[in-house]
């Protein structure tokens, strides 16, 4: 396989994950393995940059990731984001961010604290959370928003968070069973900034999403793997994807 | 103990009855073939909401709880305070809610010392329902997280029960979580146990403020919350006692993990006046726990059957295993007793896998496969227990599964013991 002409010539992908101390709930380092394999196996070097919540974040990375977490680490998590403007700055540049979870709603201009009061979010995705009347817990289908062109997305859930999408942002997918933001729709985005309730290891089954940000990243389209290296992910894919009844 | 423990009061005669028609359902239900663990449990606490308080009023009982290691230590504990001579009830199978509880006390009516495993989530109520003498608190992390209660908050709730109770707490105090909630007891035994997982503890449960950490040792920059000073430590595969004296644990089970469990059960040991030398000699004689650790032959291969259940445990478990070049066998299911959620196996590290030959199996091996592809571990999908072996062609396998991926293979292996 060529590798992707530019990554030869340029720095190595910077895969930046936000406060893994703080924002790391359960299985969030999937996504940074996922994305780290996908680059490799398509011969581009990845840098991969671990932030913890004493250290200031670095604004010059390509991707940038944001896992699940609880309440009160949610809380703290945004304080301290907002207070370091490192992310924020990276998305002006126009870095690309996934946030999974209590990470997606972070993203948004308000969430619901641990008493289920409205705390102000980063305001980097125009959505609104609030704590909704019973948990979703389990698998969710969704299909995504054409203009994206990845696959049916196949996930985990497992919050109580319901959102609501402002004129800015545009719902991710559809939902075919499951909860996601409690209106049908199932996450969100707005430019090269993408939030999603597929919790933990999102991008594992999901490998078009992976693929989707690489390409956000690069600015370009990338060459397909060798069906070998994908044997595996689009087997545990088909199976996760038939064990699920679509109630729609 | 030297002095014999006064007998309990009589129970009430709705309680009685309740420990009669129950201890009854669950013979039946034994004869049925089926495990009365927690069947005359949940009949008795249908005729006397309060049976467990009941059952409990007059015994000295612990409870314990954590992610990790709480039956082992249950186990544990109990061999230690038999060195007392007393009789003592405990939940030997591991089931861990109310009715599991008020089942082992109904079976050992005479018992005046109770070893109760409890369940995380069930720490405050049955702390009003039983009044123990001691509470141990073995760890916390991220566990089942479709069914169980998130980590801090679990804590935050413990700190409340904990206040309003006069027991002892018995603790580790290299667990950050553990210690904060612990820290809310009015007596506290802290044990040096260590820390193997910390994935889940890197932030000052009292602050949020990134911890400081120095091997064991932790404390919080911002809030001056930190380790506190111990009674007990683990060292190594050695002991120090309260008085300092260092003596090696010499368990028969393997691993760190338990090491550590069985310093927790001498502090617990300690406050029922045995002292570290007669729990030790009792301790030693722990060979397999509920099945787990266990070795059977089948095909001419040695099989060592290891279960855990979250990514802490799989850790520990990995350190355990024998070295390479023996294969080790993988497996994974995703039942409600084990959590639908696989994404927990994201968070364990395999790359140590590398160098062996690795067989996965369970009902979600394709999610183990992809996680140990991404770390470039080479493995072999395998279809039951037999075809691991075949596949495995090895005169020894190590076998690490959770809870009913366990279950399963125990109940082919044995068939052939």
């Amino acid at each position: 396989m060529t590798p992707v002409t530019p990554a030869t010539n340029y720095r190595p992908l910077r895969l930046t994950w936000i406060y893994p101390d703080l924002l790391s709930t359960y299985g969030d380092r999937g996504n940074l393995l996922i994305l780290e394999r996908r680059a490799r196996l398509r011969g581009m070097p990845v840098d991969v940059i671990e932030v913890n919540s004493d250290q200031r974040v670095p604004a010059d990375g390509d991707i940038y990731l944001m896992g699940g977490g609880e309440d009160l680490p949610q809380t703290l998590a945004t304080h301290r984001l907002r207070a370091d403007g490192g992310l924020h700055e990276a998305v002006r540049r126009g870095a690309v961010l996934f946030a999974v979870c209590a990470g997606y709603q972070m993203l948004g201009t308000e969430f619901g604290g641990a008493d289920g009061q409205p705390l102000p979010g980063l305001g980097l995705l125009d959505i609104r959370s609030g704590r909704g009347e019973r948990r979703g817990v389990g698998e969710i289908l969704a299909d995504v928003d054409p203009e994206l062109g990845v696959p049916r997305l196949t996930g985990f859930e497992n919050h109580q968070g319901v959102t609501e999408l402002g004129p800015g942002a545009r719902p991710l997918a559809q939902v075919v069973a499951g909860v996601g933001n409690g209106n049908g729709t199932e996450g969100a985005y707005a430019g090269r900034v993408l939030g999603t309730y597929l919790h933990g290891p999102a991008l594992v089954r999901n490998p078009g999403l992976a693929d989707l940000l690489l390409t956000w990243a690069l600015g370009q389209q990338l060459p397909p793997l060798p069906p070998q290296a994908e044997e595996l992910a689009q087997r545990l894919r088909a199976e996760r994807l038939a064990a699920v009844p679509a109630s729609q | 103990m030297d002095t014999p423990l006064p007998a309990r009061p009589r129970l009430p005669i709705r309680a009685r009855l309740a420990t009669t028609v129950g201890g009854a359902a669950a013979t039946v239900s034994k004869l049925a073939g089926r495990d009365g663990s927690v069947i005359s449990g949940i009949i008795g606490l249908r005729l006397e909401p309060d049976l467990l308080s009941l059952l409990a009023a007059g015994r000295q009982v612990v409870l314990v709880t954590g992610t990790n290691g709480k039956t082992t230590t249950t186990r544990l504990i109990t061999a230690a305070l038999s060195a007392t001579g007393q009789k003592v009830a405990s939940n030997v199978y591991g089931a861990n809610m109310e009715a599991g509880l008020t089942s082992a006390l109904s079976k050992e009516q005479d018992a005046l010392l109770a070893v109760l495993e409890t369940d995380e989530k069930y720490i405050p109520s049955m702390i009003k329902a039983t009044q123990p003498k001691v509470v141990v608190l073995l760890n916390l992390s991220r566990d089942q997280m479709d069914r169980a209660a998130e980590i801090w908050m679990l804590a935050r709730r413990w700190r409340e029960a904990l206040a309003a109770s006069d027991c002892l707490v018995v603790a580790n105090a290299d667990d950050p979580l553990i210690a904060w909630a612990a820290s809310a007891g009015r007596s506290v035994s802290w044990v040096g146990a260590g820390q193997r997982w910390r994935e889940d503890s890197w932030c000052c449960p009292e602050c949020g403020a990134h911890l400081a950490r120095n091997g064991d040792d932790w404390s919080c920059r911002e809030c001056g919350n930190q380790r506190p000073a111990v009674r007990w430590q683990l060292e190594g595969d050695k002991v120090i006692d309260p008085a300092g004296r260092v003596q090696p644990l010499d368990l028969a089970l393997p691993g760190r993990a338990n090491a550590s469990n069985a310093v927790v059960a001498l502090a617990v040991a300690e406050a029922f006046g045995v002292d570290a030398d007669a729990a030790l000699a009792q301790m030693r004689g722990v060979t397999s726990v509920a099945g787990r650790y266990t070795q059977v032959q089948r095909h001419g291969t040695e099989i060592r059957l290891l279960l855990a259940k979250n990514p802490a445990g799989w850790l520990e478990a990995l350190d355990v295993m024998v070295p390479a070049p023996v294969p080790v066998l993988l497996a994974v299911n995703a039942q409600v007793p084990d959590g639908r959620d696989t994404s927990w196996l994201w968070d364990v590290d395999y790359r140590r896998l590398r160098d062996r030959p690795v067989l996965v199996g369970g009902e979600r091996r394709m999610d183990l496969a992809v996680r140990l592809e991404a770390d470039d571990v080479p493995f072999q999908l395998a279809d039951g227990i037999d075809q691991a072996i075949e596949l495995a062609r090895s005169p020894r396998l190590e076998v690490l599964a959770n809870y009913t991926a366990f279950q399963q293979y125990r109940a082919i292996l044995g068939r052939t013991q």
